[in-house]
Order: structure tokens, then sequence, then C-alpha cells
């Protein structure tokens, strides 16, 4: 049965199972491999994407239970966004596998709380993790981007 | 200094060219080597060796783009950076069009020097290795193009300046490197370009000198393992036995067939993999699978029946493992009663990269090519080859960025990479198999930093300086299971063995004990510093504690009697202390612990400011000093002492990986508690100032902030840690 959802701006239909989690069909359907895979049971946030605009864990979402959704992913970004003109300012990724679902978590915070106190960052940034250690580089970046957007 | 760099030691086992022949021996089809081929001959063997009018590492453009051939993997550490700069340096160009790409696997080519000829990137030697290699290839690259203009021009060589990748003459005459290529491109290579003052370096240790992937890292556009795609691409999920060692006995795929989307059922030496045309869907099948396993020869001990052991071990009391000295001076004898007695107990631990082990196979026939983060492309080669029987130099190999890697991507076994070649190989009709491990499946197949005890004994002199160390260590060797190993594993004691502390006592016993332990170990970033400088450094500030001693000036004083050998320990110490604001007060609750630690070359000291919260260390502000000798890339030194002190500090905090009847009791990030964004300090890097070749950076950064913690939690708890990770709970 067909899944309808809107991604990155576009009507979509995906052919996928309903209980399919929104990451595979994102990864090995519609090929947007922007969107990762960590862990599956959300505890690492590299598949976060933005549902609706809130921020969300794809891994354990299933494509029935977002039907007709807005789903922003990393690559729906445009590229240009201030958090990611922040990311490369401070050349904050390492090896980068997590840092679509971190950029996608900073930018859902950044949406509602434009200028958010070390709190407000750990607070929202503190269910992605990254294995290369680069939060300090995040924290800046993610106050700097709340300068470029404000 | 050179001639103590554990980082080549701890390789140098994987070639001996007699051996190499025998492994490749193996994967020849009725095939002998030729006597007397180079090592780098034969792990290249049946590999295409042309290269391009400015060799292997360097090619231009006709619009003046300049890209490195890098010949080590991206996992994460920036040394595309570096490198690239190196060749930006010498060549005089334009870094703004420099540009970089993965190297093919060709060991003749792109050799490590420091892994014996291996085509690999470990012990933190990317930059090292490179730098002489690259510096030459940069200025041969520059002569030619000078040599190209002063031809086309009719003016002396000499008179030619070249800067930003533009070269110009007096008269006015100028042009670009894209320009002169044609013409540069017929002269000779020298054989001996005149390299650089470094002096004169413009862009070497400048903040100029940035990563040039992180656009891709930023937009979701680089491209992993993970995200490989290809016309007829079957997804493998495999199930691994429960136990290490354990092995199929039967299994019962009626209910992974029925699931749509699953193609194909096999069973591989290490369990059984249900391919299908997407990830979840393999999964889905895999977990559908009824296995039996045989765990006859499994390993069913737990880790606490391990320690038991060790302790056993390190008291003498079990004589089945023989003890091997790796350090010893002056006349043995015994500590006594009053010597200080330390003990500290290390979990296993796994690396737990972002992305979990994956890997793309195509096999035909005996034609085999490997698509991802491969980190020793030679030994992934090698071990192919025995698979698809083929020579190692013909398995192709194309490197991807890894999503983090700290050892894992690197085994002598090529463990995923076999698994993913013998599924396309028993798959038997070409199409490729990207096989992806689970986060269960990476955590929980093994590969670890292996549990290890340390038991210390030391007596003090009448100073309190250490008058007799004893020390015993009991570990797992990571190279037991490489037939071409050296009878010493030098990893299991790198740290400990060369302390300046020994240099500094006049009486040493250190002896270590390697037992056989059926859980699969590995190097995990650091790798025996892991251990040993815990083991090390928490013990200094327990002398000087007992000496009533500050423990700067204990460290001070112990390097002063090393001498030469702990002149750049007490230099990173120096400059670490000022910088930290050390012996200024704190606010209560909060005190400052202070480690140094030599590992791969370079040396790091920290002054870590620690309290404790609910019951768990709080670690706020980290200042670190690095000897690395010439700083290349700043920024990324800066990062990587930054990455490097949360994965260390990540481990030490929290990190375990237990057994329980042989069985692994975590399995996801649930489990396997890591450092989050609300518990990173704050790290400020200082470099010391240096004109010596430049070492590591990778590794280096990780196992000083243990120590520096537990060194302020004794501060300020009065009691000395004896295992980590810090939190138990």
């Amino acid at each position: 049965m067909p899944t309808a959802l809107e991604i990155n701006g576009k009507a979509v239909t995906v052919k996928a199972a309903p209980d399919t989690p929104l990451l595979w069909v994102l990864r090995d359907e519609l090929l947007l491999t922007g969107t990762k895979y960590g862990c599956g049971i959300a505890q690492c946030g590299a598949c976060t994407v933005h549902i609706n605009g809130v921020a969300t864990r794809s891994c354990i979402t299933a494509i029935s239970d977002i039907a007709g959704a807005k789903v922003t992913t990393i690559e729906g970004l445009g590229g240009t966004h201030p958090v990611q003109a922040a990311w490369l300012k401070h050349d904050v990724p390492q090896c980068g596998y997590c840092q679509s679902g971190q950029i996608m978590s900073a930018t859902a915070l950044l949406a509602v709380t434009p200028n958010p106190s070390d709190q407000d960052i750990d607070d929202a940034m503190s269910g992605n993790i990254c294995r290369c250690g680069t939060y300090q580089r995040i924290r800046a970046a993610i106050k700097d981007a709340a300068v470029i957007s404000g | 200094m050179s001639a103590k760099r554990p980082v080549f030691t701890r390789r140098r086992f994987i070639i001996g060219a007699s051996a190499v022949g025998a492994t490749i021996g193996a994967a020849l089809v009725g095939g002998a080597l030729v006597v007397g081929t180079t090592v780098p001959d034969i792990l290249s063997y049946g590999a295409d060796t042309a290269v391009g009018p400015f060799g292997a590492f360097i090619k231009i453009a006709p619009d003046g783009i300049v890209t490195l051939v890098s010949k080590h993997l991206e996992m994460g550490q920036g040394n595309h950076a570096g490198l690239a700069a190196i060749v930006a340096e010498e060549l005089d160009a334009d870094w703004s069009k420099m540009r970089y790409e993965q190297a093919p696997a060709n060991a003749k080519l792109y050799g490590n020097a420091l892994m014996q000829g291996l085509q690999g990137t470990g012990g933190s030697s990317a930059i090292a290795n490179s730098w002489m290699q690259l510096r030459q290839a940069g200025a041969a690259a520059r002569a030619m193009l000078v040599q190209a203009a002063a031809q086309s021009w009719s003016v002396p060589a000499a008179e030619i300046t070249v800067k930003d990748g533009v070269l110009g003459h007096a008269s006015g005459k100028s042009a670009g490197f894209g320009e002169l290529l044609t013409a540069a491109s017929k002269i000779a290579p020298p054989q001996n370009p005149v390299l650089k003052d470094p002096a004169r370096f413009t862009l070497i240790g400048t903040d100029r000198v940035r990563r040039k992937d992180s656009p891709g890292k930023v937009t979701g556009t680089a491209r992993f393992t993970q995200d490989v795609h290809m016309p007829d691409m079957l997804v493998a999920v495999v199930a691994h036995p429960p136990l290490f060692g354990a092995t199929v006995k039967s299994f019962d795929a009626t209910d992974a067939r029925k699931i749509p989307g699953v193609v194909d059922v096999i069973q591989v030496a290490k369990g059984v993999a249900v391919l299908a045309n997407d990830t979840y869907t393999a999964k889905l099948g895999r977990d559908a699978l009824k296995v039996s396993w045989d765990d006859s020869k499994a390993e069913k001990r737990g880790s606490a029946q391990i320690l038991a052991l060790y302790k056993d071990l390190a008291a003498g009391k079990n004589g089945d493992v023989k003890a091997q000295p790796f350090e010893t001076k002056g006349e043995a004898a015994v500590p006594g009663a009053d010597a200080l007695i330390v003990a500290y107990d290390f979990p296993y631990l796994a690396h737990a990269t972002m992305e979990p082990m994956n890997c793309v196979a195509q096999v035909e026939g005996h034609q085999c090519k490997l698509t991802f983060g491969s980190q020793v492309q030679t030994l992934d080669q090698l071990n192919s080859a025995s698979v698809v029987v083929a020579l190692p130099g013909k398995i192709e190999i194309e490197t991807l960025l890894a999503g983090g890697s700290f050892g894992r991507r690197a085994n002598p076994a090529s463990d995923y990479v076999v698994e993913c070649v013998e599924i396309a190989k028993k798959l038997g009709n070409g199409r490729p198999v990207k096989l992806v491990w689970t986060r269960e499946d990476d955590m929980m197949s093994g590969r670890y930093r292996p549990l290890t005890h340390h038991a210390i004994a030391i007596k003090t002199d009448g100073e309190g300086m250490p008058a007799i160390w004893r020390h015993r260590i009991v570990t797992q060797s990571i190279l037991k299971e490489i037939p071409t190993a050296p009878s010493f594993d030098d990893t299991t004691v790198e740290g400990t063995k060369g302390s300046p502390y020994f240099k500094a006592t006049p009486i040493v016993d250190a002896q270590v004990y390697m037992p056989d332990i059926g859980v699969p170990v590995l190097w995990w970033r650091s790798v025996g510093a892991t251990h040993t400088a815990m083991a090390m450094e928490h013990t200094i500030d327990q002398l000087a504690r007992r000496a009533g001693k500050d423990p700067v000036e204990y460290r001070r004083a112990l390097y002063a009697k090393a001498g030469e050998e702990g002149a750049r320990h007490l230099a990173a110490l120096n400059l670490a202390v000022e910088k930290s604001g050390y012996g200024q007060a704190l606010e209560a609750g909060w005190a400052r612990g202070v480690a140094v630690h030599e590992c791969f070359g370079s040396v790091v000291a920290q002054v870590a400011e620690v309290s404790i919260a609910n019951g768990e260390p709080r670690v706020r502000r980290v200042v670190t000093a690095i000897d690395c000798g010439i700083a290349i890339a700043p920024n990324q030194i800066a990062a990587q002492m930054e990455g490097g002190t949360c994965y260390g500090l990540s481990a030490a905090l929290y990190g375990k990986i237990t057994l329980k009847d042989g069985a692994v009791e975590q399995s996801n990030f649930d489990s396997y508690r890591v450092l989050r964004m609300n518990e990173a300090p704050r790290v400020e890097t200082y470099i010391v100032p240096s004109t010596k070749p430049p070492t590591g950076v990778g590794e280096p950064g990780t196992p000083v902030i243990a120590p520096a913690v537990a060194n302020a939690l004794l501060v300020l708890t009065g009691k000395p840690t004896t295992s980590l990770p810090f939190v138990t709970t």
C-alpha cells in the first residue's frame, strides 16, 4: 500500500510497507542518503529529520504514522542555511557521519529558540552522539548561526 | 627521538618478506613468487603502477586545480588537509585551488613506510610518513613548472618566482599552473628537488590549512560506504553467533525467505547472511532466521572470571602463562612492606564508530572490486584475494570516507571485509553486495580494546622518589593471531615500556603476561596507551601525594632525572601548566588534575578541571599542550585534541563491554553509554614550538584525560581510582 509524503517540498508516494521506518524509505527507496543510520533505536540522533518542523528520529518513525506530513532532510536545507555556513566556518565535522543529524537538531532548535543558552543547546543536542567529539565546535557553530540568523 | 617511535614497532610485525610470500602464495592459483621481489612489488603484484607526469601524488588540471592523491584513509582525523598543505607549500600552489582524492589500492605506489610498505593508515602515521615524500613530490612538480616557464619565456629558471599557483618573471611574464601544464608534463622530474627551508613556510603552520571535506559533510552529500547504491545491488545482514568461537550447527530460513524482498540466504564462515533488495528487509529477514549454534569451542568465561585470572597471574599464582620481561634495570629487589601498592582494572571497550562496519563487494569469478572505507588496503587485498583466489594487486579497492574508525576498520583478518567478499562470492552471479552490520552486530561482534590489569609496587627513596618499580601487566596480545607477528607484542606495554619514569628509577622490574582468551581484540585509538597512560600517570600522583609534593613539581623532578627522555614531557607539562592557571584557586568543589603521556611520537600534557555532580565526575575545561614536531595544520591539531579528549573521556567515564558466561552484555548506545554534548568539556589546545619532523595527532590526545581526571578526583576525594570506567552504575 503506497504512502503519500511530502519530502523537501515535493509530494512523493513511497512503495515501502507501512510499518517501514522513514529512515530506510529515505535512504534505500528515495536515495536521500544524507540521513544516516546509527543505532536504529533513537539513541544516537544520526537519523534526525524534521517532521512538520520538529526534530524527529526517523529510525523509529513508521511511515504510516506520518502519512501526509512534511518531512525535511539535510538535502532539503539547501546548503546555504546559516547553520551549515556556521558549521563550515568552524570546520565542525571530523568523520562527518553524525553531522546531518546534528545539523537537523540544531536548525530545529534555532527555529524555536533563536538565541539559545548553553543549557538550551545541551537540552536540544544531547540526543545526538558524535563519537569524534566535535561537541565544542557544534556549540560554537550554533551560537554563531544564531548571530547570523538573528 | 626517532629511535623510540612505537608507532612503527607495533606494525612492523605485519610484513616480513618471507611471511608475505607465504600469505600471498596461499592466494595464488598454483603460483610461485619470484625470489628477490621486494615487499611492495609482491604486495602490488598484478596492479597497474603507471603514474602521471607529476608522479603518484599530484595531479594538475588545465584549470589550475591541483589534486593531492591521498594514500591515507580519511576517517575524521583530517589528515587530507595536512597532506594537501605539504604539497601546496612546496609547490607554492593556491590553497583555494587544492583538492584531494583517495588513492587506489596499490602498495607499490602508496605504501606507508611506517607500516613496512603496507598501504594503510594507523598509528597516527599519515603525516609523519608522508612528510618528506610529499615535500619532494611538491618540490619536483614546482621545478618542472619552473623549467617549463624558463624554456617558454627564454629566461633563467632561477629568476622565476612562484606564488599562489602563478609563475612570474621580472620581465612581466606570468602564467598559472594550468597554462604551463603541457610543457611541464614533458620535463623529467628532478630526482633530488630542492626543498624549502621550513623557516620560509607560508602555509604550513597557519590557520589557512583547513579541511577540504567539510562542504560535503554539512550537506549530506559526502559518500560513505553506507550510502553506496549500485544497480542490482543486494544488501546483506548476517546472523552472528552469540558467543565468540561458536559456529553454525544448522539453520531454518523458511520464515526469512517468506518476507517479500528477501532474495537469498547464504551460510558463511561466521554466520548466516540474508540478502534482500534493501537494508530494512535484510534485517527483518535476518531477525526471522532460526539458527542453532555449536558452542562447544566457544569462549564461555565472563569478564569477572577473566579479571580474576589476570589478578592471579599478576600475583604469580598461576604458572600456566609465562611472564615476559619488557623492561628491567638494576639488581632484582622486592619493593618491601612499605611500598606503594596499586592496581588498575580496565574493561573491554568497543570502538563504536558512528558508521557501523560495512563493505560493498562485487565478485565475478576471480575478480573482486571493493568499495568501502578501507583502512589498511593491502591487508584487505590480501585477505580478499585468499577468498576469491586472485593476485592481491588485482583486488580493486575504491576507498570511501569512513564514518569513524578509531582502529576498528584496520584489522589483520579484515573480518567484515572477508565476510562481504565471501557472501558476494557464494552469491555467484556478480551482483554487488553491501554488507551492513547493525549497531548491535557492530557492538557484539568483537574486536575490543583488551581487558587489562596492571599491578604495581614501588619503593621510594628518602626524597619520596621511586627507587624500585615493580610492574606487572596482564592483557591479551593484539598481534597474537597474526602468524607473522614477532614473539613479543609491544602494543601490550607501550607507554609503560620506555616511560621517562622508568628512566628516572634506579631499579625496574616490568613484566607482562599475555593469556589466551577467546575474545577478539584489536587496537583502539592510542592502543597500549589506553591503559598504560592511566597506570603510569595516576600512580605518579599517588607517589607525589605520599611524598607530600605537588604533582607538577614531582613530575618535573622525575623528568629532570630522566634527562633527554624527559625533556619533551617537561616542555609540554610546563606549557599546559602555564596556560591552565595551575596553582590559582578554583571554586569549592573543583580541582585540577594533571597528566602527561607520549603516544606515537607526540607528547601530550593536560590539566583538567573536575568536580563531582550527582556522583559522577564532571569535566568542564581541559588545557592541552602537545609537542607533535612541526605543526602543519594547527586547526586540525586542535580538532584532534578536542575529539581525542572526548573519545578518551567517554571511555574513562562510561566505557565498558562486559561478558557474562561469554556473552556480550551491551548491544547499543542504550547499554554502552558514550559522552554526549552536555558532558563534553571545553578543550584548549596549545602547541609546543618545534623544528622536528611532524609526528601524529590522531591518537595522542586520547589516553591522557583518564589519569588527568583520576588525579583531580584524588584531590577531591583523597581516594585513588583502581578501575575504569569511573561511573559504574
